[in-house]
């Protein structure tokens, strides 16, 4: 069964984000709203839409996620680097070092 | 739609005609190129200013020959992104010396006004809503220009000639000539 | 180096400030996406994968130590403590806020240095040898002119919305090493028979879906037509390339749909109205400009340092890096070292805020203060003595910045791939890592000698995969990664476009690829001093295919 979950961009600062239940959203993967059928889809795009205009997301899209007993899974190689948020390297000689403060 | 022409609003005299449609007697009128290649005789016989509309795609060598006939010359912007405009623009004055009005019409937000200016349009045309503010303001936005284009503003070259202005880091560093010293 | 002057300086500052406009206006909803996407790529700003990227502009790739100091303070202040340098030269931030821009723009204006134009459909940064003005073979500094284009071309209005974007390079020297022929316009500075130095002018070459090695359209071009001349190919792309089809955009595209007769036909018929027109440099105004390029004041240094002999002798670790890693300068006693951003497991390409302040400090000492950024993502210090030589590799190894492997396998070109990049269908850096740990062994290095191995994680070849002699790209698969490895590229003066050897192979299966291509070189060549690219010449494809894929013609579980 394909199910998918809404993600885009935050404006501001380009983090990745997704859609929660509750249409706001979050940077953590695992709070992603399942989508199962077109009604909820489009719900989310509409949700999505009224973001945009609000200018806090960019570039909003659905993607396909795996539905399995430890949760949602992304089912792509780029949407799973997206979900864990960090390029996949290996941390070497200052790659994600984590922002530096002020 | 408002016109913008040199760094003013106008009102806009000028009815683009449809190419099934009649032409208003005795007012000036815009028609596109095919029908200017299809009734150009008839519209040369008229008694009132004539307006030709161009395509991105159209060149302006098509309307070369009835440059001084025609009035205004309009150009169409279909996406911001087509930058053909600008190189027709050039063309009408540079190479032809078109001396009638330049407009360009569709896509054209504030940030595309100076580059327009710069190639030889005098007015745009914009939505009746639009920040006339913001266009007039993004046309002072720059004071130094690096190339030629169809204006008359001076380039960085000319402004430097003018001042007479010494490379700063360079000579000087030619001058004390210090070992691997390219200190500034 | 060049200096802005007073009028440099106020452009720029009046560009941050237009630019600091237009992000108000984003913020404040008075411009939607659509509308602010390409004026912040003119102003070099992407969103990738995971956040805004800042492509910063090195024109011509020459940087001064101040400049590096400045990118490693907004790497510290705007980012995650990094930056990456590119194959055009360039620098790229991975983590700046949409917010923070206007204020980054403002530091790096400080510093006479920008963002502008390094995306977007309109002229790019013009790129030269990265050994300009200190190489043995050149005939001329390329970076004269790489700066007169790239005035010019600064905010050119009639150019701000070409069908696609555009890149020039320049070189001035008899070995072309900023891949002319790959570029939309690409300059090579020539003699004529008159001894008059001119440019050949080579348009339509590129990489990406279509890959061409671009073909010479005017054999000479005199030096003071440049610009007009150039406007004239800009004038013919902008008005006849394809606006209807983003793959088929480029001018490459055009050149090759045209044909070269009628291409040069028609540049020359708009050249011939505009030549001798406002656009012809005058010989003041080039004087002008090479005032900027003369070369420091050398000392009058012997040939041969004793200095230099006796550590080579004794210490063979530094002796491995000067083979591999230093380059003959023109003048005796001076070497142009390449200080290698690929470290054994390292991203290609990238430097930590910390390094590029030691690199700064290392310019200031032993390269009056200048570097360059080469287009294969390493660092250059153009004017090192050769006496001073062991001192500099001691302070360079203490930070992982020694590896002896420029022109090596392991001197790897990688884009960012899908670890940062949008547009990737598949990750790059995880392979050049595991490739530059695989092969690690320096001897086993130098016996494979000369090679050059790209990596692109997709079809727009930022990794200038095309070009490498091993190129690898990420391709994708139902939504996983697979890389296509292709063969016999070059980008230098023999330039050719690599060829697909087989089916595609996963990501495990990549180093083990590379092991078993590398192993028929070495089987197959005639002396150790016939290098990949000729024996690969020399005995064809078929050799590394049945190596890799057998006989038998048995499919391996990742074919197409």
């Amino acid at each position: 069964m394909t199910v998918q979950v809404a993600t885009a961009n935050r404006l501001r600062d380009g983090v990745i984000v997704w859609l929660k239940p509750d249409l706001t959203w979050s940077e953590d993967f695992a709070e992603s709203k399942p989508l199962r059928d077109e009604a909820e889809a489009k719900a989310a795009l509409d949700a999505a839409g009224v973001a945009v205009k609000a200018r806090l997301v960019v570039g909003p899209y659905l993607a396909e996620v795996d539905e399995t007993p430890e949760g949602l899974k992304p089912n792509s190689a780029r949407e799973r680097i997206r979900a864990i948020a960090k390029p996949t390297i290996i941390p070497d000689q200052g790659s994600w070092t984590g922002r530096i403060a002020g | 739609m408002a016109i913008l022409k040199h760094g003013a609003l106008q009102p806009n005299d000028w009815l683009t005609v449809a190419d099934d449609a009649a032409l208003p007697e005795g007012k000036p009128a815009v028609v596109s190129l095919d029908r200017w290649l299809k009734e150009r005789e008839t519209l040369l016989g008229r008694n009132a200013p004539l307006g030709v509309r161009l395509k991105s795609d159209q060149s302006p060598m098509t309307i070369a020959e009835d440059l001084e006939r025609i009035a205004l010359i309009v150009l169409e912007f279909p996406k911001f992104t087509d930058g053909r405009g600008y190189s027709h623009a050039r063309a009408l004055r540079q190479r032809l010396g078109y001396k009638g009005e330049l407009r360009a019409v569709g896509n054209v937000l504030r940030d595309q006004y100076l580059f327009m200016d710069r190639c030889g349009i005098d007015s745009i045309e914009i939505a009746d809503d639009a920040n006339v503010a913001g266009y007039l303001e993004s046309l002072g936005e720059f004071s130094i220009w690096y190339q030629p284009a169809a204006d008359q503003r001076p380039t960085v070259r000319a402004l430097r000639a003018a001042k007479q202005v010494e490379p700063t880091g360079g000579s000087a560093v030619v001058r004390e000539s210090v070992a691997a010293s390219w200190a500034y | 180096m060049y200096r802005y002057d007073e009028f440099d300086a106020t452009f720029v500052a009046e560009r941050v400030k237009q630019f600091r406009g237009q992000v108000e206006r984003r913020l404040a909803g008075e411009l939607n996406e659509d509308e602010f996407r390409p004026l912040r790529l003119q102003n070099g700003l992407y969103l990738q994968l995971h956040a805004y990227m800042l492509r910063i502009a090195v024109p011509y790739g020459v940087l001064s130590s101040k400049q590096l100091r400045k990118l490693a303070f907004i790497a510290r202040r705007y980012d995650k403590g990094f930056g990456h340098f590119t194959t055009r030269q360039n620098i790229q931030f991975n983590w700046p806020e949409l917010v923070d821009i206007p204020d980054v723009l403002d530091h790096l204006a400080s510093v006479e240095m920008h963002a502008i134009q390094t995306s977007g459909n309109c002229i790019r940064n013009v790129t030269a040898d990265h050994f300009a003005g200190v190489a043995p073979d050149e005939i001329e500094d390329p970076r004269i002119w790489a700066e007169i284009i790239r005035q010019w071309s600064t905010l050119h209005p009639e150019f701000a919305f070409l069908p696609r974007k555009f890149k020039i390079a320049v070189t001035g020297a008899s070995h072309d090493r900023a891949a002319v022929k790959f570029h939309d316009i690409g300059l090579k500075m020539v003699k004529n028979e008159a001894g008059e130095i001119g440019f050949e002018v080579i348009v339509g070459g590129g990489m990406g879906r279509t890959p061409y090695v671009g073909p010479t359209i005017r054999e000479f071009l005199p030096k003071q037509h440049l610009l007009s001349y150039l406007e004239a190919v800009l004038r013919v792309y902008n008005l006849l390339g394809r606006r209807d089809n983003l793959y088929k955009a480029r001018i490459k595209i055009l050149v090759s749909a045209t044909g070269v007769p009628e291409f040069s036909r028609l540049v020359e018929e708009e050249w011939a109205r505009i030549k001798d027109g406002a656009l012809t440099l005058p010989a003041e105004e080039v004087a002008r400009i090479e005032r900027y390029f003369q070369p420091p004041q050398y000392e009058k240094l012997p040939a041969i340092s004793p200095e230099l002999e006796g550590a080579k002798v004794s210490d063979a670790s530094f002796a491995r890096w000067l083979k591999a890693n230093t380059h003959p300068h023109k003048v005796d006693g001076y070497s142009i070292v390449t200080i290698s951003l690929k470290p054994d497991g390292g991203a290609p390409g990238d430097a930590s805020a910390d390094q590029m302040d030691l690199i700064a400090d290392l310019a200031d000492e032993y390269s009056g203060k200048e570097l360059r950024v080469t287009h294969h993502q390493n660092l250059v210090l153009p004017n090192v003595r050769k006496q001073d030589l062991y001192a500099l590799w001691q302070r360079l190894a203490a930070v992982r910045l020694a590896q002896p492997n420029v022109g090596l396998l392991t001197d790897i070109i990688a884009c960012p791939g899908l670890d940062y990049c949008n547009l990737a269908n598949a990750r790059s850096i995880p392979i050049a890592q595991r490739l530059s740990r695989r092969f690690n062994d320096f001897q086993r290095l130098e016996e494979i000698g000369d090679l050059r191995l790209n990596i692109s994680g997709c079809i727009n070849a930022c990794g200038h995969h095309h070009a490498g002699n091993i190129g690898i790209l990420g391709v994708d698969k139902q939504g996983e990664e697979f890389y296509q490895i292709t063969l016999g590229g070059s980008s230098k003066d023999d330039s050719s476009i690599g060829k697909i050897v087989g089916p595609a192979f996963a990501i495990d299966q990549v180093a083990d690829a590379v092991e078993t291509i590398v192993n028929v070189y070495l089987e197959k060549r005639t002396s150790n001093d016939e290098r990949f690219l000729e024996t690969y010449r020399r005995v064809g494809i078929d050799p590394f295919k049945e190596k890799l894929y057998g006989n038998s013609q048995a499919r391996r579980p990742a074919a197409e």
